[in-house]
């Protein structure tokens, strides 16, 4: 299924807003695991300051995709990436890139809320002490209200700051997650997956700090659920077999895709 | 790639078979409405007017079917299309019924008066509505945006129709007093038929809406 899917991905490549700047480019991107290709010939721009939502069947490459956008496969061994990621026109695998800054810039929230062991206040405050993003102590705390408030998160957390992380509920410790990833300021933040372990209200919320969030922030986010796509994002990009078959407005993908593979997968035909 | 027929898509076709149901009841019943006019078969247009029932029944179960796939399914693409067409077209094909119901009102009061004149553009604009909303129908059914956009030319015919009835029943009007109350009843007649196939224009625009996403309103 490679040959047609590359020429899908080269048709339907490009901008899905193309009045809005570009934050993240990617040309002709193959990935592999050891000898097995897990994307082949992906070409796509990421607009600034929309939320993207990446959706497909398990396997189909999505959430491998998002993690090449901040690197985040070259802690897996045997992998391999060719091509060219550019963010704000800058190659991230071109040599000189500082890896762990990279990471700062391009945030990550995952399926599985994984905060750390420790106080509801530690969890965003350690990324500001080891990126020395705080000269004392009240900007510290100035820095983790800011946070834990754009994560929608401080009203209900702001009486028991030095509480455990791990005593909140997940969709809590979910949002605790976003605002950790907030508060080293990145400029883009990839999800993956960020809501699929909650309940619906818990959902909800999260969808609610998405669209807040995109004020600030390029977002791209995996999800399963299609409904969820159609919520909360801006544009959509529909991957399948490692190809990405197509990409375009939200509104266009779910109410009239281009490609028969789309309309088979966004109204449940298949998948 | 797998392909199964799931619950949703019997659900769908059950649902356009009650639209067509419902299509195929409002063309019944413009039929007879018009056939009694002609025939000046006065028991035939008292049917008409006894039986709306069926339709509004079908009305009411078609809205409730199309929300509940709604709410249900969150359909998408060709499917959500389908829905929100299937809305629309159960409001026309309401509407036609009851104009059928205001033909046959007006042809019982036509029928109390002697012919103004001998039937020709009225017969005429009737078997063209009920081409179109025949043509509507059967372009929903096969999912063909050609046969939608033919019956959407046809609606020009239809209106010079209407114009041409009224000029000349104008003339029976002046010349003659005594027919004006049929003459009249005859204007509202061919009005009806011309709001028929403005019903039927309406269906044709959703087809094309529901098979290639395209909105073909007011062009």
């Amino acid at each position: 299924m490679t040959t047609p899917l590359r020429s899908l991905s080269t048709l339907t490549a490009g901008q899905a807003k193309p009045d809005t700047p570009v934050k993240i480019a990617v040309t002709g991107m193959n990935f592999f695991y050891g000898a097995t290709q897990a994307l082949s010939d992906i070409s796509i721009a990421l607009n600034a300051n929309l939320v993207t939502a990446f959706i497909g069947p398990s396997g189909c490459g999505k959430s491998t995709f998002l993690r090449t956008l901040n690197r985040m496969n070259d802690i897996i061994p045997g992998t391999r990436v060719e091509g060219t990621v550019t963010i704000d026109g800058k190659d991230i695998y071109g040599p000189g890139t500082d890896v762990v800054d990279l990471r700062r810039r391009v945030g990550m929230v995952f399926q599985k809320s994984n905060p750390f062991p420790k106080s509801i206040f530690e969890n965003v405050a350690y990324g500001l002490r080891i990126n020395n993003l705080a000269t004392n102590r009240g900007e510290l705390e100035g820095r983790v209200e800011e946070s834990l408030k754009a994560a929608a998160i401080w009203d209900e957390v702001k009486d028991r700051l030095q509480a455990s992380a791990l005593a909140l509920s997940g969709g809590q410790q979910q949002r605790l997650c976003i605002a950790r990833a907030l508060a080293i300021q990145p400029e883009i933040l990839l999800m993956d997956e960020p809501a699929s372990a909650l309940d619906p209200i818990a959902t909800q919320r999260i969808e609610e700090l998405i669209y807040q969030l995109k004020r600030d922030y390029t977002i791209v986010i995996v999800t399963h659920n299609m409904q969820q796509a159609a919520r909360v994002s801006d544009a959509t990009a529909f991957f399948w077999l490692g190809g990405l078959v197509e990409y375009g407005p939200t509104e266009t993908i779910f109410t009239n895709p281009a490609e028969k593979l789309t309309e088979d997968y966004v109204t449940g035909r298949f998948g | 790639m797998e392909r199964h027929v799931r619950h949703f898509q019997e659900e769908l076709d059950e649902l356009k078979g009650r639209l067509l149901e419902m299509g195929g009841l409002a063309e019944d019943r413009l039929r007879l409405a018009v056939r009694g006019l002609v025939e000046r078969d006065g028991p035939l247009v008292e049917k008409v007017l006894v039986g709306d029932a069926a339709i509004n029944q079908l009305h009411i179960d078609i809205d409730d079917r199309c929300f509940k796939l709604l709410a249900l399914h969150q359909p998408m693409a060709v499917d959500l299309r389908a829905i929100v067409a299937a809305v629309k077209i159960n409001t026309d094909l309401e509407r036609v019924g009851d104009l059928a119901v205001n033909i046959s009102e007006a042809v019982r009061r036509y029928l109390q008066h002697p012919p103004v004149k001998e039937l020709i553009d009225i017969p005429r604009m009737a078997e063209l509505a009920q081409d179109m909303l025949r043509d509507a129908l059967d372009a929903f059914v096969r999912r063909d945006p050609e046969l939608a956009q033919h019956v959407l030319t046809q609606d020009d015919a239809l209106d010079e129709l209407k114009t041409a009835v009224f000029r000349e029943l104008l003339g029976y009007m002046l010349r003659d007093s005594a027919t004006i109350e049929p003459a009249l009843d005859l204007i509202l007649i061919s009005r009806h038929l011309e709001r028929i196939g403005d019903h039927a224009t309406n269906v044709a625009e959703d087809v094309i809406f529901m098979v290639s996403a395209k909105d073909v309103r007011h062009q």
